[in-house]
């Protein structure tokens, strides 16, 4: 008999329960879609680590003879040691006009030990032929075939590589080029060549110039990295550092945090409107079954039977949820797997719906929802049968607090009746208020990473930098080299810079930088802070962003002892003049002419920023790419275009997402809300249709408590909203990156007529239940 | 509202029909409930004048019709078939909009159960009709009418079950209705709140001249009455004359 109440009970409240389900639905997809995605980037990382010997240590150097090798695996603590030539340089690929960079590795004879390669397509090449391997998405990219060819200008001479085969390895499971903030792979390609073909490339045979390694088991990484400083230091080695330091194993270690903060922060809010919804319909439900709870204990029916039936009845609404909730979290976590494939190489990566973590979606909705219904099922269980066959005591009111403070006189009757309903139950009204609120501020925060990153942008390209192009050269040059890319056709402006490898030192902490020269006033480069201002370069002395001067713990007035890491390297001691708290990364910067004082070997530059008219933006590009001393050109408007390309993808997906999950929780939130005041008031509609109201007026009781309910929640998004954002910024923020907060009115406003809309068209489907109230029918029965 | 007045051509208010002319007729009213495959007749054609000034009471066995035919005649419901009109009022034909305005302007309900607004106060439960009739007295006279003036600032909650009711029928009268339709007005009451209410109805129905129908259970009731209509089975089984009224103390309940 319980069974065929609890299926008529479900019947009855279907909108409701329906409503409940979706947001359980929305938790459990944010759940089973972020976790299932977590655990898969996670274990497929680790997988992919292990399987192809992902190197401990890393090491960049000038050159150094082979012979060397056998002295860095005598290290105490170094396990495997692969010595390899690693070079950069322009690439042209056929029918692809725009700047690319090619970055390009050896294979030593019988194949990498460490940073194993994934052979996707072809074949590996074989020495002498000119042949290359390329990284798995260029063929794809720029419609190329096996067999097809590219050039690449490595020292200033230019090679064809005919690419035979595809591959990837866990050192590029993340590719970026230097200085760019999202990876390009339009512009940027790894290729692994022989080591034989690529050291006559490079003038290295018999030499190498960069260094991988692992650590014996039990090893101390500090203790490695110190050795291998002082082993390589004389060769131009940079420092050596561990994966903490690898760009590609940083991003996605960075990528697996932050899913793992979504995945535990997402569900919360939405379980937690559940919880409150299913509180408030379940809390209604006793309250209207009071006299069938009482008669089924008359029948016999123990405590522990009533108590079993409405939580039942909790668990079939949370379990639909969760049905829905699960599938929609397997296509959520899979189309979160290829936006990662947007980013990330990751040949082992393949979204699996992980049973285990549904199973863990469902217990935590349960939990969720039975501790949402754990008062109200209390009650249905304590109630004596002989009370409850007793009508519930009348519903007390009394004027609010607004009221006496003389704001009643300003309402008629039916304000002070909106007024006084959310008087009588205020932790419910502000509790819906709330979760309104938290619908917004979702919203909110599906638009604030696209103001976020539009705002950085902005700043970063069209106020702060101004450059069209950057021109690097493959080593310093005389300052005349002004005049001469100022003869350029096209070139309206030049301001050069220089770049000075070498390593600060405060103390025992040391960082290893290339110092950013710059003129002083900088007309196309300039420098600025967080909050967007442009930052005067100090007359003397260096300027490190705020996160470097931590990292060193240094504060302007400090001397810091500087090693360039060139020329003579000489030691210097530098005062840290300024500190520019920045959003990205780690850098140092000085006036030109003082870092040139300070490296000590005249003046000269290391390349050239230019203003470029862009009807010659193309021919500026083919013509200096290929001029000889030149290690590359970038083009600014290329690089935002990609950036912004890829971005949009990325925020189209995730707000899409957000905007469903916000609309979800509105929906789920204002219905409920509705249907329980109408159930509840349903006696005093029904009175005010008969005393004539029309059908406008009673809705105006019931609707304009809501919508008093809404209006209060819009503040209250707008805030979480910004709450929220801030929690995802720091989330989001790493060493590498900041994600600044910035929330536009403009999103405010979206997330306002987002959740406005939604109240709206609930409130409409509420209304027509109000125009179909049978007056007869509930003024016949005793309330 | 003059504006309406003058599009409409007339003007209901002051032209209240002379006592004893026929304000409610009422020809062949059928009623049929279907509940799935069962047709309930709840009136089975039936033919009946409510004349201005009357006061009616309405009786019979339960599931008679009583409430069915009260509901018909205020506009909360509508006949299955038959005609029925209150003065130029066509009650058959109206569709939602008209039946409300006209449950506005004319008519005053009292139930059972009283229907106050819990949230509201006596005074406000009143002012929720004065606001929006055309020519109501002000809440305090109504109150003042049913002996309720010291409790105007009561919540429903604070008053006791004939004194809600007393509201009620305040609430009722306040827009000085033409007709008042009480179902069970007394049902829930003891004899003194009882006596205390029929005594209301009563002095609103004098010095008002509002047409009252009244249904009631209890046949003593019967006594105050102008006309006593029984009925059975959805028909009109019997019509009885007082020649005599009673005032409602002398009622042996
Ligand atoms: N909404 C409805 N659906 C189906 N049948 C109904 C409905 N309302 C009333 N009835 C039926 O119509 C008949 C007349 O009902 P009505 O309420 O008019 O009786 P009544 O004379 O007022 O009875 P009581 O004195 O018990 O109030 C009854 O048989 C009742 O069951
Ligand atoms: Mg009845």
């Amino acid at each position: 008999m319980l069974d065929r109440k609890l299926r008529r009970d479900l019947l009855r409240m279907k909108g409701q329960a329906a409503a409940i389900a979706l947001v359980v639905a929305c938790a459990v997809a944010a759940y089973v879609g972020s976790t299932t995605t977590y655990r898969a980037l996670r274990s497929s990382n680790e997988v992919y680590y292990d399987r192809f010997a992902f190197a401990d240590v890393f090491a960049e150097l000038r050159r150094a003879p082979r012979s060397l090798a056998s002295r860095i695996a005598e290290i105490p603590g170094v396990g495997t040691v692969e010595t390899r030539i690693v070079a950069d340089g322009p690439m042209d690929i056929p029918g692809f006009a725009e700047p690319a960079t090619a970055h390009v590795v050896s294979i030593p004879p019988g194949g990498p030990r460490l940073n194993r390669l994934v052979l996707l397509s072809g074949r590996m090449p074989e020495p002498g032929a000119g042949e290359a391997l390329a990284g798995d998405t260029l063929l794809k990219l720029h419609h190329l075939r096996l067999g097809d060819a590219v050039t690449v200008a490595l020292e200033g001479t230019r090679h064809t590589l005919r690419l035979v085969g595809t591959a990837t390895s866990p050192e590029f499971i993340f590719q970026i080029r230097p200085g760019d903030l999202l990876p390009d792979d339009a512009h940027f390609a790894v290729f692994w060549l022989p080591e034989s073909d690529l050291a006559a490339a490079t003038r290295l045979d018999g030499a190498f110039n960069n260094v991988a390694l692992r650590l014996a088991p039990g090893a101390r990484e500090t203790d490695v990295l110190a050795r291998l400083d002082r082993l390589l230091e004389p060769y131009g080695c940079l420092g050596a550092y561990g994966r903490d330091r690898h760009v590609s194993h940083r991003f996605i270690s960075d990528e697996i945090r932050q899913l793992q903060g979504v995945a535990v922060f997402m569900p919360a809010v939405f379980l937690g409107v559940a919880a409150f919804l299913l509180n408030v319909a379940f809390s209604r439900l006793v309250g209207t079954q009071r006299e069938q709870i009482a008669a089924i204990k008359a029948l016999g029916y123990g405590n522990a039977a009533v108590g079993l039936h409405f939580l039942q009845l909790a668990g079939v609404i949370v379990l639909l949820g969760t049905l829905v909730g699960t599938l929609a979290g397997a296509w959520f976590g899979s189309a979160m797997t290829r936006m990662y494939a947007l980013f990330y190489h990751l040949p082992l990566f393949r979204y699996e719906l992980d049973p285990s973590a549904v199973a863990s979606a469902v217990l935590l909705s349960l939990l969720t929802a039975f501790a949402g219904v754990a008062g109200a099922v209390r009650r249905a269980v304590r109630l004596p049968p002989a009370e409850a066959m007793r009508p519930p005591a009348p519903p007390r009111y009394h004027a609010t607090l607004l009221e006496r403070l003389g704001l009643g006189r300003l309402l008629g009757p039916v304000g002070r009746m909106i007024l006084r309903s959310l008087g009588r139950r205020p932790v419910r009204a502000l509790l819906t208020a709330v979760g309104v609120a938290a619908a917004m501020a979702v919203l909110v925060l599906g638009a604030f990473l696209d103001d976020s990153i539009t705002w950085m942008m902005d700043l970063q390209f069209r106020r702060a930098q101004l450059e069209d192009a950057t021109v690097t050269f493959v080593e310093p040059r005389d300052p005349a080299v002004v005049h001469e890319l100022h003869a350029v056709p096209g070139v309206t402006a030049v301001e050069p810079f220089r770049a000075v490898p070498a390593v600060l030192r405060a103390g025992h902490r040391t960082y290893r930088i290339g110092i950013l020269g710059l003129p002083s006033p900088a007309a196309l480069h300039r420098i600025s802070d967080r909050e967007g201002n442009l930052v005067a370069l100090p007359a003397g002395g260096l300027m490190l962003t705020d996160k470097l001067a931590d990292l060193l713990h240094a504060r302007p007035g400090d001397d810091l002892d500087v090693d360039i890491l060139e020329g003579t390297r000489p030691r210097k001691t530098v005062r840290l003049a300024a500190v520019v708290p920045d959003l990205i990364g780690l850098s140092a910067y000085m006036e030109l002419d003082s870092l040139n004082r300070l490296a000590g070997h005249g003046p000269a530059l290391s390349g050239a920023f230019l203003s470029v008219d862009p009807a010659a933006e193309q021919a500026l590009h083919r013509r200096l790419k290929d001029a000889p001393l030149v290690a590359g050109v970038l083009l600014q408007r290329v690089a935002v275009a990609s950036f912004e390309a890829t971005n949009a993808q990325y925020l189209l997906f995730f707000t899409g997402i957000l905007v469903l999950f916000a609309a979800v929780i509105a929906v789920g939130v204002v219905y409920n809300s509705a249907r329980v005041t109408l159930a509840e008031r349903e006696r005093e509609l029904a009175s005010l249709r008969v005393l004539g109201f029309t059908r406008g007026e009673v809705s105006a009781v019931l609707l304009g408590e809501l919508a008093v309910l809404v209006v209060l929640a819009l503040p209250l998004g707008c805030l979480f909203g910004l709450g929220f954002s801030a929690l995802i910024a720091r989330n989001l923020s790493s060493d590498l990156f900041r994600v600044p907060l910035i929330v536009e009115s403009s999103t405010f406003a979206f997330a306002a007529l987002v959740v406005l809309g939604a109240s709206l068209l609930t409130a409409l489907a509420v209304r027509r239940r109000i125009d179909r109230l049978d007056l007869v029918e509930v003024l016949k029965t005793k309330e | 509202m003059s504006l309406w007045r003058a599009l409409n051509g007339r003007n209901d208010d002051d032209d209240r029909p002379a006592p004893g002319t026929p304000v409610f007729v009422a020809h062949g009213l059928t009623k049929v409930y279907r509940m799935g495959e069962v047709e309930v007749h709840a009136l089975r054609g039936m033919d009946l004048e409510l004349l201005a000034g009357e006061f009616v009471v309405l009786l019979g066995p339960s599931g008679s019709g009583k409430s069915t035919l009260l509901n018909i005649l205020g506009g909360l419901d509508t006949p299955s078939g038959g005609t029925v009109r209150y003065r130029e009022h066509d009650l058959v034909g109206a569709d939602e909009r008209r039946l409300t305005k006209y449950r506005r302007e004319h008519v005053g309900f009292v139930f059972q159960f009283y229907n106050l607004i819990p949230s509201l106060t006596a005074r406000e439960n009143i002012a929720l009709v004065t606001e929006i009739a055309r020519r109501p007295m002000t809440p305090e006279e109504a109150l003042a009418l049913v002996d309720l003036a010291d409790r105007m600032d009561h919540f429903p909650s604070q008053l006791s079950g004939g004194q809600q009711q007393r509201v009620a029928i305040a609430r009722a009268v306040a827009k000085r209705p033409d007709v008042l339709l009480c179902d069970e007005p007394t049902g829930a009451l003891d004899i003194t709140s009882g006596k205390v209410v029929l005594g209301v109805l009563a002095r609103v129905n004098r010095e008002l001249g509002t047409t009252t129908a009244v249904i009631t259970h209890n046949a003593a009731i019967a006594a105050m009455a102008d006309r006593v209509v029984t009925i059975a089975d959805g028909r009109i089984s019997k019509v009885v004359r007082n020649d005599h009224k009673a005032s409602p103390e002398d009622l042996a309940w």
